[in-house]
Parts: C-alpha cells; sequence; structure tokens
C-alpha cells in the first residue's frame, strides 16, 4: 500500500514536525507500507486552472500524481484565519472531482487555539467528503503548548498520533479488502 | 436537416469513431506501432464503409498515448480509401487552430471525398495542444468561441470580413476551395454539461454529445435544453440534427461483451485521463436505460432503439477501438454492425 503524509503548508513549522513525528510513528510501525512525505513547502506549485493534473508540469505534475496513486492519504494542516490555508486548497483545486473515491483519508491539526477545534470538522471533511474520500472519524487536534522547540513535548498527543494511524492503516486494508471483493462479483 | 445532409426518412445514422488513441493492449501489455494503428484506422474506414455504416470520425488529441493529431491528414486518407460512407473530425479542436486553414482542408478534403466531409468543432478535455501549438490556456472559452464563430463564418459567406482578438483580421478574404455542395456540415462538440449545448442552440448549430456511460435521461436535458436554447433563439429544432457518441461493443453475450472491453477502457482511461473507469458503473451500464451500448447483439439493438426514442437524435456514433482493442475485434463489431445491427435499426427508425 502506498501512503502520502502531507504537510498542507508553505510557512510555519508546527505541521511539519507533527507530520515528520507522524512519518516516522508510521513507517516504525508499519515498514511494509510505502511512504512519501510531501511537504508543499519544497514545491513550487501554480494556481489551479481547471486543466487535468496529468497535463501539469514539473512539481505540480509530481505532487497530484503522488496523491492519485495513494491508497491513503494522511493531511497535516495549521489553521490560518479560521480556515485551512490556500496552498491546501490549491491542491484540492488541481485534483479531478472524485480524486479521493478509494483512498482513505485521515487529518492532523495544528492549531494556536483551541477554538479552531472544529475547522477540520466543518471545513476539511465536506471537501474531502466531496471529492470521495473514506474518512477516517476522529482526528488529531495538536495546539501550541503540545510543542517544546521543535518536537511534540506531550505525549497523549503522540498516543492520540499513534491511533490515527492504526485506525488510518486499518480502514485503508479493510476498505481495500472490501473493494476487492466487491470488484470480484462482476463478471468482467 | 438537409443542409446538414441528413435525411430522417432513412432513420438513425449508425456512425463510427476514433479518438486516434494509441494505447497498448492491457491483456497484451503490447502496444502496435504507430504506422499500424494508423493503418488499421483507415482500413476500420474502409470496412465500416462496405458494410454499409454511415458515418466515420477521427478526432485529434496533442499527448501521449494518441496519433491522429494531423487527424485531416488521416481525414484524407480515408477520403481516398473510401467511397459512400460521409466523413468527419470528432472533434477538431478549433481553439488552437486557424479556422481558415481548417476550412482550407476541410473543404478540400469534401472535393477529394465526393461531398462527404464534416467537421466537429470541440474544445479539448486534455490540454497538451496549447502549449504545443502556441496557445494561452487562459483564454481557453474565448479562443474556442471566436474561432468557431469564424468557421462557421467562413462556411457561410464566401467572401468574408472579420475581426477578432485572436487572429489577425480578414478583409475580403475569399478561403477556397469551396465544398462540393455550398457548406460543409459543422457540429459543436458538447461533452456532459449542457452549458455548452445550450451555446450550441444559441448559436443554431448541429450538435455532437458525448455520452459515455449514465442513464440515457440524464442525456435526455441536455439534448432537451439543446433544443429549448434553438427555439429561444428563432430557430426550428426540426431543422438541426443531433448526434450522441459513446462506448460501444457486441459479443455473444452481455457478459462477454463487458468481459471483452472492461480493461480497455479502464486501462486506456487511467492512463489518458488519470482516473479509472470504476467496475459498478461499468457493470451497470448493461442496463437497458443506460446509454452504454455494449452487450449482446439483441440488446445493444434494443437499447440503440430506445435512446432514438428517448433522445429523437438522427445520428449514432459508436466508439469500439479505445484501448487497444486488437483489430480482430473491431472486424468482428463491423460483420455484426452491417449484418444485424444497421438492418434492425433501419427497420425500426426509416419512414416507410
Amino acid at each position: 500500500m502506498k501512503f502520502t503524509v502531507l504537510v498542507g503548508s508553505q510557512m510555519g513549522s508546527k505541521t511539519k514536525i507533527a507530520m515528520t513525528k507522524t512519518l516516522d510513528l508510521l513507517t516504525d510501525k508499519y515498514p511494509e507500507i510505502d511512504t512519501t512525505l510531501l511537504d508543499l513547502a519544497d514545491y513550487k506549485l501554480p494556481f489551479s486552472d481547471g486543466r487535468n493534473y496529468l497535463d501539469y508540469d514539473g512539481d505540480a505534475k509530481y505532487v497530484t500524481t503522488t496523491i492519485m496513486e495513494s491508497d491513503a492519504i494522511i493531511i497535516g494542516t495549521p489553521i490560518y484565519q479560521a480556515s485551512i490555508p490556500a496552498p491546501l486548497k490549491n491542491i484540492f483545486d488541481m485534483l479531478p472531482v472524485h480524486a479521493l473515491e478509494g483512498k482513505v483519508a485521515s487529518i492532523v491539526v495544528t492549531a494556536g487555539s483551541a477554538r479552531h477545534y472544529l475547522i477540520a470538522e466543518q471545513q476539511l471533511k465536506p471537501i474531502l467528503s466531496y471529492m470521495k474520500a473514506q474518512l477516517v472519524p476522529n482526528y488529531v487536534f495538536v495546539e501550541e503548548m503540545d510543542f517544546k522547540f521543535k518536537e511534540i513535548e506531550n505525549d497523549d498527543v503522540v498516543f492520540r498520533l499513534e491511533r490515527l494511524i492504526e485506525d488510518t492503516v486499518l480502514l485503508a486494508e479493510v476498505y481495500k479488502q472490501m473493494v476487492d471483493a466487491r470488484n470480484a462479483e462482476y463478471d468482467f | 436537416m438537409e443542409k446538414f445532409r441528413i435525411q430522417p426518412e432513412k432513420g438513425l445514422e449508425f456512425g463510427l469513431y476514433t479518438l486516434g488513441d494509441h494505447l497498448p493492449n492491457p491483456e497484451t501489455g503490447e502496444r502496435i506501432s504507430a504506422k499500424q494503428r494508423l493503418d488499421e484506422i483507415i482500413e476500420l474506414a474502409k470496412l465500416a464503409d462496405e458494410v454499409g455504416i454511415d458515418f466515420f470520425s477521427v478526432g485529434e488529441s496533442h499527448q501521449d498515448y494518441f496519433v491522429t493529431q494531423a487527424h485531416s491528414v488521416v481525414l484524407a486518407a480515408i477520403a481516398q480509401a473510401t467511397e459512400r460512407i460521409k466523413i468527419g473530425s470528432g472533434s477538431t479542436i478549433i481553439s488552437t487552430l486557424d479556422p481558415v486553414r481548417v476550412y482550407e482542408d476541410f473543404a478540400t478534403i469534401d472535393l477529394i471525398s465526393n461531398g462527404r466531409t464534416e467537421i466537429v468543432a470541440g474544445r479539448a478535455s486534455r490540454i497538451g495542444n496549447f502549449a504545443l501549438l502556441g496557445y494561452d490556456l487562459n483564454n481557453y472559452e474565448d479562443l474556442y468561441e471566436e474561432k468557431l464563430d469564424l468557421l462557421l463564418k467562413i462556411n457561410e459567406e464566401k467572401i468574408v470580413n472579420w475581426q477578432g482578438e485572436y487572429r489577425a483580421p480578414l478583409q475580403d478574404a475569399e478561403v477556397i476551395p469551396r465544398p462540393l455542395n455550398e457548406s460543409l456540415p459543422i457540429w459543436r462538440a458538447v461533452g456532459g454539461h449542457p452549458s455548452s449545448a445550450i451555446k450550441a442552440g444559441h448559436r443554431g448549430v448541429p450538435m455532437f454529445l458525448a455520452t459515455l456511460g449514465g442513464a440515457a435521461g440524464h442525456f435526455k436535458r441536455t439534448i432537451d435544453a439543446y433544443r429549448t436554447a434553438l427555439v429561444e433563439s428563432g430557430h426550428d429544432p426540426e431543422e438541426f440534427p443531433v448526434a450522441t457518441a459513446g462506448f460501444f461493443h457486441v459479443a455473444e453475450t452481455t457478459q462477454q461483451a463487458q468481459r471483452e472491453m472492461y480493461e480497455h477502457i479502464n486501462s486506456g482511461m487511467m492512463k489518458t485521463n488519470g482516473r479509472g473507469y470504476p467496475k459498478p458503473h461499468f457493470a451497470q451500464g448493461a442496463h437497458p436505460h443506460d446509454v452504454m451500448n455494449i452487450g449482446s447483439t439483441q440488446e445493444v439493438i434494443e437499447k440503440i432503439l430506445y435512446q432514438h426514442e428517448l433522445f429523437g437524435h438522427q445520428r449514432y456514433i459508436a466508439q469500439m477501438d479505445f484501448g487497444g482493442v486488437p483489430f480482430s475485434q473491431l472486424k468482428r463489431n463491423i460483420e455484426t454492425i452491417g449484418k444485424d445491427i444497421l438492418p434492425a435499426i433501419r427497420k425500426h427508425t426509416a419512414k416507410k
């Protein structure tokens, strides 16, 4: 299985720290999974202009193709101005309408304030649902005070990340079995 | 209808179209050479002509896995190789071509083919042509509308005076040669969305509607929107033909037909569009009310007749060669079309 761990912002460090930790926990526990870390800060991406993702060049083609080829995506996002960052929305806009059909998605939020807790629920999940992702219902919400220097200090966050990873892998495996079983019923 | 060389009393026309895709056969993983693919497309048109199929069209796409970028050149070869069948593009991406040059080419093919040539003008779903031919994708819609308008004007007027944004003006320009019978049928290619159909209606041009899969009733709405727009702009829907285009394959049984086509379509779409064709959707394609004409011969005949009753369209064109389908399978289809499908369709749709 292919997993993409996405850092959905081009600025700040918290989401990168949280997602690097997520990637480490994922590869430690499930070394057989093929993982890619996509940090949007590493790529030069144009605004979506409505073309088929295969028609982009360079970084945009790499980022979109990596997502399209994934079985599961763990999306890390900060919250800016009570919403997801524009670069993350731009990624969704570059993908086809039902791009996440057959894929599992889960969410890690980093935020400066607990007031942002429901942003992922109310703004990110509807996008992922519209794109037909299979969503892990709960997400991990990490606050400013959970970090110390360049690391996650709060063990509880690490425990929650571990459970999110387990839930994501479980859902991806079971969902694949479901799809395979369904497809096996067709006579073509 | 006469202007578009359609004779409704003869019943629903049956045509074939190829996008000129050049894809590996998923069963063997092998891809024939570009030369062989072109030879087979021309041969397919010849066979179609021999069994009495009404129309054959070739599309242009400017990216990997396609081979008929120079579709008008391919059509010229087909014009020479065939005798009765009507031929056309499907579609010509007018946005990134010069309408004058397109008209010169197609009027010439019309003369070579003895008055059998048509143009279907489209906008492209993939956009390799923009960078390759030097156009700005930001003008995607405007380029299409302006150039289609110019193409239609050249078709109507022998001496053209025209000014626009994306091409040098034309002053008392005579675009020659002229087609054999005054004008060419020029259609607007329409994808799924009714807004493009409505534009076709307002402009008063015939509509070529892509109907790959899904409930026929869903596409009926687009056709209704087209005819309503025709009326709103003072045109008579009785004078404007509608064509539908979609997947086709026949075999002994529907299960066999689906088995023979699924992987071609699924892997072909994955390579050319970046998404496959989900099995549950493909399975529903067998339903009598789904537009996908893949099934046993009898079921496909009944579906085409059902679609005709619902749409009241004048032409159905079948895509049966997508995704590296071996030529032997195409030949079998052609035989069945000539022997069973054409007689049945004509019997039920021609006016006695």
